[in-house]
């Protein structure tokens, strides 16, 4: 754990900057991509993709472009996090560039062909996240925001309440002639924002004012109230809008962020009763939600003469086993719909890369959201720390929740997989939590200035007579 | 707050680990399971992403395969002269399944057969595709068209067979179904199908008459029925005067007579004089005497009452019935609850001109893999001996008096000698429905046996008595026999 110790540390000596690293492993994680690519290409048709050249230049450049700036503005940020996120979004375009091959699940009322919108919305990402680098010289300042951030983000949650559900689920807003946004996923970044500055102020009230009550320490209703009301006002909300997969992300956020904020584990009781009664309530009322559940319990079953979503789904990890089909040749678009390229863009990796590859992006997952908590543990102030662990607790969260429910561990909830399923809004906030976090790492592991001489380390002056 | 978030961090890498333990079950674990369960689409996928093996006749394949751009399906099944061949070949359709042939040899012809594992293996070393294997058939095409085209536009069913081997030379059913009409995925295919159903077809096309009806064989049963007076013992001179009063009082009855057609003299004649005339007071007399269980074991011997008649396609079960004594006078002159298949009767037939052994009835000779490896070779088998060969020879020079001078001079083919037996089965209540024309015969040749026919048409309108299956059915096995003798120069 030497490592630890450096970026822990506050230290005059400057701790690697490992630019050079992320700059070898990009070049990895623009080329995996462009054979993925090719490989597309060369099972479909029998030749290279015409456009390889231009997407291998393209990634390439993007990619290019996004580690200079680093270099730049951050020159001490995590040297994994942007390598991992580029490799991921670019292994995403050739999954949804590959469905979209298959002319059953592109059709003109399916939204035809995603890879180059998706392409676009990706590059507006990577803008957004050059943008926190440059602009944002120190998250600090997002603290200055807490309240602001409170009110954006419940107006982010209820905004689709006006707006016309699409796909059972009523979480989009849509802006003629731009397409349509899912507000929620931007609002999981902001409200980790108002989180982190209102724990940060009140975290020393909340855990040292309170009574302790059956072994469990309760906080004054004046700490906790106003939290609490936000929090559950934005559960409501999603309750309302049947978008399980973002109220259980916001719950497990609110109940991580209190108990790193509080050091108390009487709040990681609290938040599983908080999470059993909700889940037990919203289920008994809620039919779409015991639907979820019945398909879960019992994947395989035929439902109106046909097979399911899920079975489908499970049919395809199973046609997969350890190896794949190979790129191109799974039959993902069994699944039908709209859903092969967005939710269930896991059950199309797990088919034709194999439970090797479905790992292997997993693991991938796995290391953005340690290095995400490791710069938490690196961070010196308690806001960048609160903000850096609800970020990725949100990611983690976030994947678990997806890929939990497209292999059925968990009962389905309908989520983006981040940076690899199809979604602009998805992939745009993804970009800007990676940029928030490599600007926190930045500023954890930038060397601390050179601390002004100490009066008390001076020689002693002796007086002589 | 270092101690929660390294617990945070702990938590987040549990999620992922759940995840990672997740994916192996399913993955690995469950992974067969998944991949080959019957809802996976993926399965029907592969099995017509590569062209089927054939089925063959005479050396020609009687189907076919072509590429469809219509679903996931690449191939589907073509078939050549559908309709003549589909009592044979069954049918493969992608979206109704498959029967008969192309069902039972499925796996060879899919390629996924166990025995077709070394040619797999070179295919996956080689980079080909999976190739099907081919079955080949025991029939004879020029057979087959002559039943064929000799059914018609009738009802029926024609079996011929090789009487030394029980190779299957001919297998017609009318009125008959082009598979190939229902091969693929579309609706019109599926409204192909639909229409060929019995419920919006009475004719029943895809009923195999010849292998899977049963009709009460009528006369045509009395050469059983001679056979068990002959190897019982109860007339040992086939030329001797039987003791057989017209008419013939049924047992067991209050004076209920049984009846000849017409006036034909039949009473006391020798048995071969009632097998031309078709007496039925002698035969009835001749089952009553031998009574249910003497009469039921020689049926048996001839393969009745065997549910397990596997051609490799399993033949309906043809019933002699344990009755009781009227009753039982009855079923000796194939009526009552006696009843047949088309291939029971010919394999009758069949025993009968290859000296009482009866050879079990095959149509697959070979199983061949996609490189012409024979993987399977059938080797003929008796199956039982109903007739010593001296009984044999007795009831063969009966049956060529019954084409010679009797009811089934139609049948005559010159420079063969042919046996023959016609048959005209009366059914529905009272005899109220149209009665069923009949015709069994073997041709023998300077060289051998080499033929054995049923014929059975429904639905003779107009003509009734022996003479109906002497004049519909007995030209059609003509046809055949002369097919086969034809083939064999």
């Amino acid at each position: 754990m030497s490592s630890t110790t450096t970026t822990t540390t506050v230290g005059t000596f400057a701790a690697p900057s490992r630019r050079n690293t992320e700059l070898a492993l990009l070049v990895f994680a623009v080329l995996i991509p462009v054979f993925a690519y090719v490989n597309v290409g060369l099972a479909k048709d029998g030749s290279v993709p015409a456009g390889a050249l231009g997407y291998t230049l393209g990634l390439g450049l993007l990619a290019g472009v996004t580690h200079l700036v680093v270099r730049k503005w951050a020159p001490y940020a995590d040297p994994l996090m942007l390598p991992v996120a580029t490799l991921l979004n670019g292994l995403g375009l050739v999954f949804i560039w590959r469905l979209d091959q298959e002319p059953k699940i592109s059709t003109p009322q399916l939204g035809g062909a995603m890879a180059p919108g998706q392409l676009m919305w990706s590059t507006l990402g990577v803008a957004l996240f050059l943008g926190v680098l440059v602009f944002l010289k120190d998250h600090r300042v997002l603290q200055r925001y807490t309240y602001i951030s409170m009110v954006v983000a419940l107006v982010l949650l209820i905004a689709p309440i006006f707006f016309p559900a699409r796909f059972g689920a009523r979480i989009w807003i849509t802006i003629p002639g731009v397409g349509s946004l899912q507000p929620g996923e931007f609002a999981k970044i902001i409200i980790a924002i108002f989180f982190a500055g209102y724990l940060m102020v009140k975290r020393d009230a909340l855990a040292l004012a309170s009574r302790r009550f059956m072994g469990l320490y309760l906080p004054r209703g004046r700490d906790l109230g106003p939290i609490l009301v936000i929090w559950a006002l934005s559960l409501m909300i999603l309750v309302f809008e049947t978008d399980l997969g973002t109220s259980l992300l916001f719950f497990g956020l609110f109940v991580v962020m209190l108990y790193v904020a509080t050091e108390r584990t009487s709040w990681i009781v609290f938040g599983l009763l908080l999470s059993a009664g909700g889940a037990v309530a919203v289920a008994t009322f809620e039919s779409h939600v015991q639907v979820r559940v019945h398909n879960w319990l019992n994947p395989l079953e035929l439902q109106n003469g046909g097979v399911t979503e899920t079975a489908q789904s499970m049919y395809s990890f199973g046609s997969g086993g350890l190896m794949g089909s190979g790129l191109g040749q799974g039959y993902s678009r069994l699944i039908g719909g709209i859903a092969p390229k967005s939710d269930y863009i896991l059950a199309t990796v797990g088919e034709e890369i194999g439970l090797a590859g479905l790992m292997a992006i997993l693991l991938l997952y796995g290391l953005l959201i340690e290095r995400g908590i490791r710069t938490a543990l690196a961070a010196r102030d308690p806001f960048g720390k609160l903000l850096a662990v609800g970020l990725s607790g949100a990611f983690a969260l976030q994947v678990f929740v997806v890929a939990g429910g497209v292999t059925g561990l968990i009962p389905l909830t309908g989520m983006t997989m981040p940076f690899l399923a199809q979604g602009g809004s998805s992939v745009i906030a993804n970009w800007a939590l990676v940029g928030i976090l490599l600007r926190i790492s930045d500023t954890a592991r930038r060397p601390a200035p050179a601390p002004a001489p100490s009066t008390d380390a001076e020689m002693t002056q002796v007086v002589r007579p | 707050m270092n101690k929660p978030l390294r617990r945070v961090a702990v938590f987040c890498g549990l999620l992922v680990l759940a995840l990672l333990v997740r994916v192996n079950w399913v993955q690995f674990v469950e992974s067969d399971q998944l991949k080959n369960d019957p809802h996976n689409r993926r399965v029907a996928i592969e099995r017509y992403s590569t062209p089927r093996g054939n089925i063959i006749v005479d050396g020609k394949a009687v189907t076919g395969s072509v590429t469809t751009d219509t679903g996931d399906f690449k191939y589907k099944r073509t078939y050549k002269n559908g309709k003549m061949w589909a009592p044979v070949t069954g049918y493969a359709s992608q979206a109704f399944d498959s029967n008969q042939l192309e069902k039972l040899n499925d796996a060879i012809l899919t390629g996924s057969d166990d025995r077709l594992f070394f040619s797999r293996t070179v295919d996956m070393f080689t980079g080909g595709k999976q190739k099907g294997g081919n079955v080949v058939t025991t029939l004879d095409a020029k057979a087959q068209k002559a039943a064929f085209d000799g059914l018609g536009d009738k009802k029926g069913a024609v079996v011929a067979l090789n009487p030394e081997t029980g190779a299957i030379l001919a297998l017609a059913s009318t009125p008959s179904y082009d598979p190939s009409t229902f091969a693929g995925m579309t609706d019109k295919d599926a409204a192909a199908y639909n229409a060929l159903q019995k419920k919006n077809d009475p004719d029943d096309p895809m009923l195999n008459r010849a292998l899977r009806q049963t009709y009460p064989p009528g006369s045509t049963f009395k050469v059983v029925t001679a056979a068990a007076a002959l190897e019982n013992g109860l007339y040992t001179d086939v030329d001797a005067k039987t003791n057989s009063p017209v008419p013939y009082i049924l047992p067991d009855t209050a004076h209920q007579p049984l009846n000849n057609e017409g006036s034909i003299a039949c009473e006391n004649v020798s048995l071969r004089e009632a097998l031309r005339l078709s007496c039925n007071t002698v035969f009835g007399k001749v089952s009553a005497d031998l009574g249910n269980a003497k009469m039921k074991a020689e049926a048996e011997k001839f393969g009745f009452n065997n549910a397990r008649i596997d051609t490799p396609v399993r033949a309906a079960e043809s019933v002699f019935p344990k009755d009781n004594r009227p009753q039982n006078a009855m079923a000796g002159i194939g009526q009552a609850s006696n009843r047949a298949t088309p291939l029971q009767m010919a394999m009758v037939a069949s025993a009968v001109a290859n000296g009482g052994k009866l050879m079990k009835p095959y149509m697959v000779e070979q199983l061949v893999a996609p490189n012409l490896n024979v993987v399977q070779q059938h080797t003929p088998q008796e199956m039982s001996r109903p007739l010593s060969p001296e009984n044999a020879q007795k009831l063969q020079s009966m049956m060529e008096t019954v084409v010679k001078e009797g009811t089934g001079t139609s049948a005559q083919i010159d420079g063969a000698t042919v046996g023959g037996k016609t048959g005209t089965a009366q059914h529905g209540e009272n005899n109220k429905d149209n009665p069923y024309a009949w015709f069994i015969s073997y041709a023998k040749t300077g060289k051998g046996t080499p033929v054995a026919v049923a014929v059975v048409i429904e639905g003779s309108d107009t003509l009734r008595g022996d003479i109906a299956g002497g004049k519909l059915a007995a030209p059609i096995a003509k046809g055949v026999m002369e097919a086969v003798i034809e083939g064999e120069k």
